[in-house]
C-alpha cells in the first residue's frame, strides 16, 4: 500500500488522488489504479473505461501465466488449422493408395501412410477440424441449456427448480459410453451433429447444477437485495446483477469440459458410434490402427498424440482460467 | 404466497395523496412469519409504528429481534418463501402496500422508499462501477440514456460529498474506504428523492470516526428533503442525536415507543432499562459491567405471556401467562409492560 495513513478516515483516503481509496484494495488491483489513475478523468466512459473490474484482473492474471499462453497458442493453432487446414497440408485426407498401405514415413510423407495407403499427415491435420468442431459446438451447446435452465432453476426456486433437479438426476444416472452406444448406433447420419447433439443431452446437467449454485450463492448476496430494494425487477435482477457474478464457474467448467468432450468424441469415434467415415477423425483413425499396432505403430501414435495434445492444452487453459477466474475453485 | 399477502381486515385508509392527513408511513399490527423445516418462526408479532414527513425513527432492538424483517416486509423484498407477511397493514402515503401488485410495489421501490443496508460493501454489486450503479437508478426508474444518467450520478456523488467525484465516478466499490462506499449506497437511496428512507443500521460496519459523518450526513438530507427516515440500529449511542423517536423491539413486537431523550432519562421496559444499563459508561469506570442476563428467545418457540419473561428481573406470575398489551404511559410514551409504572418509577 502506498499510504500509511489511518485507512479509515475518508477525506484523507480520497483526497490521495483517483485511485487510492480503498484502503482494503488487493495489492493487485492497486497497481492498476497507480497506472489508470492520471488519464482517467479525460476517460469517455462506456466499455473502455473499465480498468479494475473482476475480468480485467483475471485478463492481466492470464497474460502472466505461462501455462495459459502454451494452451492458447496450441488451441489457436487447431482453430487455425481446423479452418484451412490445406494451409498447411497440400494433400487429400481422402485420398488411397493401397500400394503404399501401412509404409512408414518418407520424403513428402512426414507421418507415413495407414492402412488404406492415406496420408497420416494430412488426416492428422484434417482430423482437428472434427474435434474442436464437437468440443467447441458441444460445449456451447452444453453451457447454453445447462446455464439457462440451471440459472433460472436457481433464481426462481420453488416447483422449477425442484423439477429441474430430478431430470437432470436423471440424465446424471445414464452412463455416458453406454448412452453413446445406444442412442448413436441408430443414427446413420455422418456428420458432427448427432454427436454434438448426444453430448448435449448429457451434458447439459454437469453445468446446470454449476450455474444454479453459482445463482443461487449470487442470489444471496446483499447487492441482490439491495437492488430489489431500489426498485429494479426480476430480469435486471438477473441479467445485471447475478449472471456477471455468477458467470465465473460455468466459464471455468466450461473450459474443462471442452476438452474432455474432445476425448469423448474420440471415444464414441473408436467405438464406433461416434463420427463415421468419411468424416476424418482422430478417433477413427486410432480405431482403425489399434489392430496394427505392432506392425505399424505410427499410425496409431501421430493421431493418438495430437488427441492428447489438443485435450491438454483444453484442460490446461480451463486450469488457467479457473486459477484467473474463481481462485477458491483451486 | 399471494393468500398471504391479503390483509387480515378490509382497508380503512382513504386514498388520500402524499400530503394526506395520516403519517407517512403506518405499520399496523405487522405479522410476518417463516416456515422453515424447524418449523414456522414468528419473526415478527404485531408490529405497529409510524413515521412522519422528516421524521426519524430508531428502531432498537437485538439481533433477532425482527426490526430489520419488519424493514424488508415493509419495503416488500422479504425472501418469500420462506418469509411470509401474514397479516397486519403497512400503510404508506395513503395505500396499504400489503395490496399492491408486484409490479406496482417495484415502482414505490426506490422512486417512494428506498434502503440503505448495513455492509455498503456487500450490497453494491462488485462487477459494477459505482457510476453504473447509482444511474441505473435513473435508468431504470426515469428511462435516462447512459450520458445523462452518468452526470446524474457525478451529481450525486458530489451530494453526499464524497470528493473527486468526477474521476471516481467509473470507480469499482471496493476500491473505496468504507465510509465512502456507505455515502454512496446513501447516495443510491437518495437519488430519485424518495419520501421514505429505512437505514438498516447503516453505521454498524464503520470505523467510529466515521460512523458520526455518515450519520449526519443522513441526517443532514433528511432535513434537506424532508423525508421520513427509519434507522435500524442495536446501538443506543447513534441514536441519540439523530433520532426523534424510538421503539425498542423484542421478540418480533414493540415492547416500548417513546419521543428519544424520555427513554434515556426513564425507560419504562426493563429490557429497554437493561439496554441502557449495558452502556458502558466513563462514570462507572472499575465496577463490573451490566448484562442482561440470558439469551433472546428462540423465534420457534416463543416463551408464554411476555416473551422477556425469563429474563426479566421483575417478572411476576403474570407475566408467564398474559402478553401485554402495549399501553400509553404518558405523553407519546407506550410500553408492553404489565409493570411498567415500577419501572418508571424506579
Amino acid at each position: 500500500m502506498p499510504e500509511p495513513s489511518n485507512p479509515i478516515d475518508p477525506d484523507q483516503a480520497i483526497s490521495a488522488g483517483g485511485g487510492f481509496g480503498g484502503a482494503m484494495d488487493l495489492a493487485a488491483s492497486d497497481a492498476t489504479s497507480l497506472e489508470k489513475a492520471p488519464g482517467h478523468g479525460q476517460e469517455p466512459g462506456g466499455p473502455t473505461a473499465k480498468p479494475r473490474s473482476l475480468w480485467s484482473d483475471a485478463w492481466r492474471d492470464l497474460r502472466r501465466n505461462p501455462i495459459f499462453i502454451i494452451s492458447a497458442l496450441i488451441i489457436l493453432f487447431l482453430v487455425f488449422i481446423s479452418l484451412w487446414p490445406g494451409v498447411i497440408a497440400t494433400q487429400d485426407p481422402l485420398q488411397a493408395n493401397l500400394a503404399k498401405s501401412q509404409q512408414g514415413p518418407q520424403p513428402g510423407h512426414p507421418f507415413g501412410y495407414d492402412e488404406q495407403g492415406r496420408d497420416v499427415y494430412t488426416r492428422v491435420v484434417y482430423g482437428a477440424r472434427a474435434s474442436v468442431t464437437v468440443g467447441v459446438c458441444a460445449t456451447a451447446g452444453v453451457v447454453l441449456v445447462g446455464s439457462v435452465l440451471g440459472g433460472l432453476a436457481g433464481f426462481f426456486g420453488g416447483w422449477w427448480d425442484a423439477v429441474l433437479s430430478r431430470i437432470s438426476d436423471i440424465f446424471f444416472g445414464i452412463p455416458v459410453i453406454l448412452g453413446g452406444l445406444v442412442f448413436l448406433s441408430v443414427v446413420t447420419n455422418s456428420t458432427v451433429w448427432p454427436v454434438v447433439g448426444f453430448m448435449v443431452l448429457l451434458g447439459w446437467p454437469q453445468i446446470a447444477r454449476i450455474a444454479r449454485g453459482a445463482v443461487i450463492t449470487a442470489k444471496q448476496n446483499d447487492y441482490v437485495q439491495s437492488a430489489r430494494a431500489l426498485g429494479a425487477g426480476n430480469s435486471r435482477i438477473l441479467l445485471r446483477h447475478i449472471t456477471p457474478n455468477a458467470v465465473a464457474p460455468v466459464i471455468v467448467v466450461g473450459t474443462i469440459a471442452l476438452g474432455t468432450y474432445i476425448s469423448l468424441e474420440a471415444t464414441l469415434s473408436y467405438l464406433g458410434v461416434g463420427l463415421k467415415p468419411p468424416t476424418v477423425s482422430w478417433g477413427i483413425d486410432i480405431s482403425d490402427a489399434s489392430d496394427q499396432i505392432r506392425n505399424a505403430p505410427h499410425m496409431l501414435l501421430w493421431p493418438a498424440g495430437a488427441l492428447s495434445i489438443t485435450v491438454l492444452a483444453f484442460i490446461m487453459l480451463g486450469d488457467a482460467v479457473r486459477d484467473a477466474l474463481d481462485p477458491k475453485l483451486r | 404466497m399471494a393468500t398471504s399477502l391479503e390483509p387480515t381486515s378490509e382497508s380503512p385508509a382513504p386514498e388520500s395523496g402524499a400530503a394526506g392527513g395520516g403519517p407517512l408511513l403506518d405499520v399496523r399490527d405487522l405479522h410476518v412469519e417463516f416456515r422453515t423445516r424447524e418449523g414456522i418462526a414468528k419473526a415478527v408479532n404485531g408490529v405497529t409504528y409510524s413515521v412522519d414527513a422528516g421524521e426519524t425513527l430508531a428502531v432498537l432492538g437485538e439481533s433477532g429481534s425482527g426490526k430489520s424483517v419488519t424493514a424488508q416486509a415493509i419495503m416488500g423484498i422479504l425472501d418469500s418463501p420462506p418469509g411470509f407477511v401474514t397479516g397486519g397493514q403497512v400503510v404508506f402515503q395513503g395505500r396499504d402496500l400489503l395490496t399492491l401488485g408486484g409490479e406496482e410495489r417495484r415502482k414505490v421501490r426506490g422512486a417512494r422508499m428506498a434502503m440503505v443496508f448495513q455492509d455498503a460493501l456487500s450490497a453494491l454489486n462488485p462487477v459494477l462501477s459505482v457510476g453504473e450503479q447509482l444511474g441505473e437508478m435513473y435508468r431504470v426508474h426515469r428511462g435516462m440514456s447512459r450520458k445523462d444518467s452518468k452526470a446524474k450520478a457525478i451529481e450525486l456523488m458530489e451530494r453526499v460529498r464524497i470528493p473527486a467525484a468526477r474521476e471516481r465516478v467509473g470507480d469499482y466499490p471496493h476500491q473505496f474506504s468504507g465510509g465512502m462506499r456507505q455515502r454512496v449506497m446513501i447516495a443510491m437511496a437518495i437519488a430519485l428523492e424518495p419520501e421514505l428512507i429505512i437505514a438498516d443500521e447503516p453505521t454498524t460496519a464503520l470505523d467510529v470516526t466515521v460512523q458520526a459523518q455518515v450519520m449526519d450526513l443522513l441526517a443532514e438530507l433528511r432535513r434537506e428533503y424532508d423525508m421520513g427516515l427509519i434507522l435500524i440500529t442495536h446501538d443506543l449511542g447513534v441514536v441519540a442525536d439523530v433520532a426523534d423517536k424510538i421503539a425498542v423491539m423484542y421478540a418480533g413486537r414493540i415492547v416500548e415507543t417513546s419521543p428519544v431523550h424520555d427513554i434515556y432519562r426513564k425507560p419504562a421496559h426493563p429490557y429497554t432499562k437493561g439496554l441502557l444499563d449495558s452502556i458502558p459508561r466513563l462514570d462507572q469506570k472499575g465496577r463490573e459491567l451490566y448484562a442482561i442476563k440470558g439469551l433472546p428467545p428462540n423465534l420457534l418457540n416463543i416463551p408464554p405471556g411476555c416473551a422477556f419473561n425469563p429474563r426479566c428481573p421483575m417478572a411476576q406470575d403474570v407475566c408467564r401467562t398474559e402478553v401485554p398489551a402495549l399501553a400509553g404511559v404518558g405523553a407519546e410514551r407506550s410500553s408492553a409492560c404489565h409493570f411498567w409504572k415500577e419501572t418508571l418509577g424506579e
